[in-house]
């Protein structure tokens, strides 16, 4: 019995390939339409990835930063930090001379040249802090009350940056879903209607097929199949359309970083994803062969 | 049984007959008699208006869509245009109803050449339909039909296309089916061909019952 199944799935796969190989010109344009419409929302995804890969690590988001005002002395800003290390409140600080601070500019933003020409140091001091874990109400309140003291400048809230690019992120995650969807929405079109021609196409031999007793299922079968191939060799493609994309965008990507002083590189879509992206295709051609069969083979009935 | 076709034609009209277990019967008529209905309605191609057919003692009545497939597993049917796969040598063509019934390739094997060699054509199961007679795609057509062992074979015009002698020599394959014990119910006009074997003819006219030779 399950011998019998295997079989008969093997040959509705055999089938299935040889048939692409039968029109390989149409079979292979079908292929590329299915490529493209996965390769887009996939290479948006790993766009998102990469981009929230430049997102500091999460602990830093609830760090402030303190800007002291430009006349406060090294020595005062010290025991300020220490000072307000000491609250309850706080984790830790650390205090970041104005010397500091140019000398990690410098290193870290490519504007060496033009820092060296500067005659004196435009830098504030700088205490960076770590609250404790709290309410976002209470950081505000911490940041006001901090805001307040004397030879305090401003007081940034490093969260807040990191909640924008999150929020672009989250934007951005679901204009790529959104993308998703109608490709996903595409790729069943295409295959169905593929599907739709080809039971068209062989319409007498389902006809004698139904004659000699074949069941609903050994006919929709090598269909389905047919379907399954064309996802799954689809999302193949797409594969190699990403992996082409990101070998292209490689050299700029690392020009650029080297330029910013930066040691980023591009994440690459892990086994994982591509994983998703074949099943997802396959899944896809089945299920678009599936509804065009459904659709159409019943109503070819011999006579 | 009575079959009216949508518009109120009339194609068969209370006819009712016996065929045997093991029994061969031309259905003989002119052209409109309704020998095709009757087949279509063993076939479950079509459904009687009226009336009942048993197949086995099976009331095909009964049977849901779903279960059409199985029941039709069991008939063997050859057509006037043969209906072959073009895209397939004889072998497969001859293979599909055991391919659909599950055997094993080995099983297939050997039903296949069993039944290419009743007819004759064993030397061709290589070939392509299409590269042979007209005579020759009709006994691959009966090859198939008969490789599923079925419990009974009906024919529609079998011999239509061809010629008087290969006519008769279709027709004497068919007799000697029923001489190895195959049930077999074949539709033909041609009387002379008929009268020439001596066997059991039913005779449509206008979709009644006009005689029946014996039972």
């Amino acid at each position: 019995m399950i011998a019998r199944w295997f079989r008969l799935h093997a040959q509705s796969l055999a089938g299935a390939f040889g048939r692409l190989g039968n029109t390989p010109l149409g079979a292979l344009l079908n292929i590329l339409v299915v490529a493209i419409a996965l390769a887009l929302p996939a290479a948006m995804q790993v766009l998102l990835t990469n981009v929230a890969g430049m997102a500091p690590a999460f602990e830093d988001a609830a760090d402030f930063t303190v800007y002291l005002e430009l006349t406060v002395e090294e020595d005062r800003g010290r025991d300020l930090a220490q000072a307000i290390g000491a609250r309850a409140d706080i984790e830790s600080t650390r205090f970041i001379s104005n010397i500091e601070g140019l000398s990690e500019l410098r290193t870290r933003s490519g504007f060496g040249g033009a820092l060296d020409s500067l005659t004196e140091n435009p830098l504030p001091h700088v205490i960076k802090l770590r609250p404790r874990p709290a309410t976002i109400e209470r950081l505000d309140a911490l940041a006001t009350e901090l805001d307040a003291l004397d030879s305090v400048e401003f007081v940034q809230l490093d969260r807040q940056w990191v909640e924008r690019l999150q929020a672009i992120l989250a934007l951005g995650g679901r204009m790529a879903d959104i993308v998703t969807a109608l490709l996903a929405a595409a790729v069943l079109l295409v295959i169905g209607n593929t599907i739709r021609l080809e039971i068209n196409n062989r319409r007498t031999e389902i006809e004698v097929l139904k004659l000699v007793g074949a069941t609903d299922g050994f006919i929709r079968r090598p269909f389905l199949y047919t379907g399954f191939c064309l996802g799954l060799l689809g999302a193949l493609c797409a594969v190699v359309l990403i992996a082409a994309g990101l070998l292209l965008v490689a050299g700029p990507v690392s020009d650029l970083a080297t330029l910013y002083a930066t040691d980023f590189t591009l994440a690459r879509p892990g086994l994982r994803s591509i994983g998703i992206l074949l099943g997802g295709g396959a899944l896809l051609g089945w299920v678009g062969a599936w509804i065009a069969a459904a659709r159409h083979l019943r109503a070819i009935e011999p006579v | 049984m009575q079959k009216r076709y949508p518009g109120g034609r009339e194609a068969l009209a209370g006819v009712s007959f016996e065929l045997a277990r093991g029994e061969l019967a031309f259905l003989t008529g002119p052209s409109g008699a309704g020998k095709s209905t009757l087949l279509k309605l063993i076939a479950l191609i079509e459904r009687p208006t009226r009336g009942t057919v048993l197949v086995n003692g099976q009331n095909t009545s009964r049977l849901t869509r779903r279960r059409i497939p199985k029941y039709r597993q069991r008939i063997g049917v050859v057509f006037q245009d043969h209906k072959l796969l073009y895209d397939r040598s004889v072998f497969d063509n001859v293979a599909v109803p055991l391919v659909i019934a599950g055997m094993t390739p080995r099983e297939i094997g050997k039903r296949v050449r069993a039944s290419l060699d009743q007819v004759g054509l064993l030397d061709r199961e290589s070939h392509r339909p299409i590269t042979l007679s007209t005579g020759e795609q009709q006994r691959v057509g009966i090859a198939r039909a008969v490789a599923g062992r079925p419990d009974v074979l009906i024919a529609d015009e079998p011999t239509g296309n061809l010629d008087p002698e290969l006519s008769l020599e279709i027709m004497r394959l068919f007799v000697r089916f029923h001489e190895v014990g195959v049930t077999l119910l074949i539709a033909t006009h041609d009387l002379d061909l008929v009268a020439q074997l001596g066997q059991r003819r039913i005779q449509l006219v206008g979709g009644r019952l006009a005689g029946d030779s014996g039972a």
